[in-house]
Parts: C-alpha cells; structure tokens; sequence
C-alpha cells in the first residue's frame, strides 16, 4: 500500500498509545490488535499528526531527513494498514 | 484461563531500529502489555487439565474494593487489557460491576468462561462494548471429546453461550481451544463451529500446569500431531490467535505471527485470585511468585522492582539450548512447560520439534517434577455416611410398627 504523505491523518480515537523506552506501544480497542513504535521520532511523528495539514509536514515539525521519508511513509502505511491511524476529513 | 496477548505485533519495521523487537520485550516493558487476572479458583466445572486447580472459592479472595484498586493501578500503569479468567469469573457476583468499573477506567477487559453465564440477555449487554471481548472455552469439536476433558454438558453449555453471542450480534468473539491429542484431528472442524458463530478461532497450548500436570502425558499432542499443528497454523496464518503459545513449534521452519518469545515477568504476568502475581499464568508455583498486590506499593511496585521479574528479564544464555542452531526461533520454549515436566529452565522444552526434550525428560527421576503450590480442586471423592442400624424401630420412623 502506498501512503499519501500530503493527505491529512490522525490516531484512531480507539487507539491507546503508552511510551516505551524504546518508543511506543499502540493499541487499538476496536480491531483489539497491538503494534509497536520503534523509536522516539516516528513517536513524535505519530503524536503529531492530527495537529498538522499533512504527514509529511508532521515529520518535518519532528525532524525527519529528507532522506529518511520513504521509510517512514512505510512505517505509516503499515499503521494505516492495521487502522491504527486514519485519513482526516478536513472540515 | 489463558494467556497473554493475542493481539498479534503487526506494524511496521519503521525507521531504523535500534534492535529487533524481541530483543527489546526481552528485557521487559514499563508496564505489561497485558496480564492475566484470575478472578476467582471457584468454578462450576472441573476440567482435568485445569491450569490453576480450580473448584473452590479461596476464602482469601481480593474484594470487590480490592480489585478496583488494581483496576485503578492498572490504568495509572496503562495496562491496555486485561485478560480475565479463573475459575469461573462469572461466578463471581460482582463480576459485571468489576467489568465495568474497568471498562469505565480504560482497561479493556477480555474474559475466558466456559459459558455459564452467558444467556441472550447478557450476551446483547456485551455486545454493546467496543472494550469487552468474549472467550468461550471449547476443548471438542464434539461432545464426546470435549466432555472427556471439561465434563458432561459442558460442551452444551459452551454451544448455547456462542448461540446467545452470535444472536445477540457479539461479532468476533473468541472460541478458545486447549490443543490435544484427542482434538488436533479435529481443526477444521474448530475452524467450522467458529465460522458459524461468526467468532475467532484461538487455539492455545496444552501445559503441564495445575491439574494439567496428571494429564500432560496423556493428553499432550504426539511429535506428529505437532507437525500437523504447525503446518495447520502455518496455512491459516493470521486469522487463528494463538496467544502466541506454540513459539517452540518455529523451530520447525519460518515462525509463526506473533511474538516469539516468553513473555514471563517481561510482557505478560499473573494476579491470582489472592492477589499473588506469578511470572505466568502457567506458573502457579512458589517459585514464580514475584509479590502481592496487597504488599506496600501494590502491583506497580511487585511489576517495577521484584527481584524475580529482573532476573526474568536478564538476557539470557540460552544454557543448553545456545549451541541449538534453532535457538533464535524458539528461544528454548516455554518455561512453565519445562519446570512442571521437571526440566532444567535452560535446557530444551518437553515438546521441543528438534526432539531434544523428550531425551531430557527420559533422564527425569519419576516423581521429581515439582509440584503447583496449591490446589482449589472440587473435593471429587464421594463423602460416605456412616449408618448404624437403628437400636430400636422407632428411632428410625415414629410410626413403626404402627397400625391402624
């Protein structure tokens, strides 16, 4: 699945996100499956997204290289993939 | 009765990582991501291979104000579920009230019955939440093979709960099954009767914990049934839960979904009934008694600082199993397995695929495996009443020899 950086996204309001030392736990109560952050900085890119008009620029506002983009568009896609985060209606 | 999380560790292989995710579980977590919480010993059935020797109510039971304050630490810790079991919880009275006291304290409750309880009416009220989840045990596909182990009618009774859940719209329940001997050859036949509920298959491992421990010989699948099993799981991938108990059977090959690796004391524990918490919920024994949640500090504190969590969550050598070029799949398999069979903890596991454990176990001196710490079994053996014969006629009907 390929993963629209420039749409806007959000956390699934059924999910809960608890802080790890290595990043994050996610769960979702809805599909009741677990996943996993597995750093810091795609944590803060997650975190962010409902506050910002696109993913990208979540990463941006979290420091994320250019270079490392299209990593972490697949680390957002697999969490789009599990429901974790969904597109937001702009309003 | 059931272990840990089933919720199978999707998601990425984000950005780079500083190490593989087991590698990281392994040296535990600042809170599980699941526990099991069993509610209660006392139970209406009395299954042979009971993990925690279930029958009777402990009199030393936490109270109703007692479990909320664990549900209240829980949340503080951000446990995100709990998985409740017993016993019967059900059988408790306040049960629903502790349910939704969690619920209402974001922790989602997922809880094992055998279905007692669970009428048309029930099954509607737990259909409305997003944060409960039902697990329905069943260990045959027919009655015959599931009453030899969970007692007459308790297949039925099974039956009519999913009955109730399906038709009270509760999608996507759990139809939770022990593997066996007897019922490996029938899961397909699993797989049917939870497609017909609309309900997810789990199948879990059978261990030799609690009562378990008489019957594992008998009852434990053969080294072919486990390939069967394996091959079986591996075709139908993610849509059956495993609770992630067969991790010992990847040695067979590629792994299977889910987390690979024994959550004890680092992902996964145990609150039982008293309030002891256990590295396990295979792992009644005094040996795996990390602390109570009534000690000073609570479970927080027996979680964060028991010596025996930390020592569960040193890296560990792998002792016997390191020289094992199958190691990194199974990581020497499951603990509880190996202790109650009386196996060194790092050496192989009894059902270890490569065939090192059934070697192992031929060196064990019969007898010599440790025994669980307690047992709350329904006292089995019929109570006879002495009868004298009466001394005179009359002590035994007032009207003897009475005629009109």
């Amino acid at each position: 699945m390929t993963f629209d950086l420039d749409r806007p996204w959000q956390v699934d309001p059924r999910v809960s996100m608890r802080p790890e030392p290595f990043g994050a736990l996610l769960y979702h109560f809805g599909t009741r499956r677990l996943s996993f952050l597995k750093n810091q900085r795609v944590l803060a890119v997650v975190r962010s997204l409902a506050d910002h008009p696109s993913a990208r620029a979540a990463c941006a506002a979290a420091g994320v290289p250019e270079a490392e983009l299209p990593a972490y568009a697949r680390a957002l896609a697999s969490l789009a993939d599990s429901k974790m985060i969904s597109e937001r209606t702009v309003v | 009765m059931t272990l840990t999380h089933d919720a199978a560790v999707a998601a990425g292989k984000p950005a780079p990582a500083p190490g593989r995710l087991t590698d990281l579980f392994q040296l535990g977590l600042d809170a599980p991501i699941c526990l099991t919480w069993e509610l209660t010993y006392a139970c209406n059935l009395s299954c042979v291979h009971c993990l925690s020797s279930s029958g009777r109510r402990d009199p030393r039971e936490l109270t109703t104000a007692e479990c909320r304050q664990v549900i209240d630490t829980l949340e503080r810790m951000q446990v995100f579920y709990v998985n409740i079991g017993g016993g019967e919880p059900t059988v408790r009275p306040d049960f629903w009230e502790l349910v939704d006291y969690a619920t209402a304290h974001h922790v989602g409750v997922k809880f094992s019955t055998n279905g007692v309880k669970i009428t048309s009416e029930v099954a509607a009220r737990l259909a409305a939440s997003d944060y409960v989840d039902v697990q329905v045990s069943l260990d045959g596909a027919t009655a015959p093979v599931n009453d030899a182990v969970r007692g007459p009618g308790s297949y039925a009774t099974a039956m009519r709960a999913m009955e109730n859940l399906a038709s009270g719209g509760f999608r996507n329940f759990k139809l939770s099954v022990v593997m066996t001997r007897h019922n490996i050859p029938q899961l397909d036949a699993f797989k049917a009767i939870a497609d017909r509920f609309g309900a997810q298959l789990r199948l879990t491992r059978l261990r030799p914990s609690g009562r378990g421990a008489d019957v594992w010989q008998d009852l434990h699948p053969t080294p072919e049934q486990q390939r069967e099993l394996y091959d079986w799981l591996v075709a139908h991938g993610e849509q059956v839960l495993t609770g992630d108990s067969f991790f010992h059977l990847s040695a067979y090959g590629s792994a299977l979904p889910g987390l690979n690796l024994c959550g004890a004391g680092r992902v996964v524990c145990l609150i039982d009934p008293v309030g002891d918490v256990y590295a396990c919920p295979f792992a009644i024994h005094e040996n795996f008694l990390a602390g109570n949640v009534r000690d000073p500090g609570g479970f927080e504190a027996v979680w964060r600082s028991s010596d025996l969590f930390a020592s569960l969550r040193a890296p560990d050598t792998g002792g016997a199993c390191r020289s094992c070029g199958h190691y990194d799949s199974c990581r020497g398999g499951c603990m509880a397995a190996k202790f109650f069979t009386g196996l060194p903890l790092d050496g192989p596991d009894p059902e270890c695929v490569q065939g090192h454990g059934q070697a192992a176990l031929a060196a064990v001196s019969s007898g010599a495996a440790p025994k669980p710490s307690a047992d709350h079994s329904h006292r089995t053996v019929p109570v006879t009443i002495g009868r004298r014969p009466p001394r005179r006629d009359c002590d035994e009907n007032p009207l003897a020899g009475f005629t009109a």
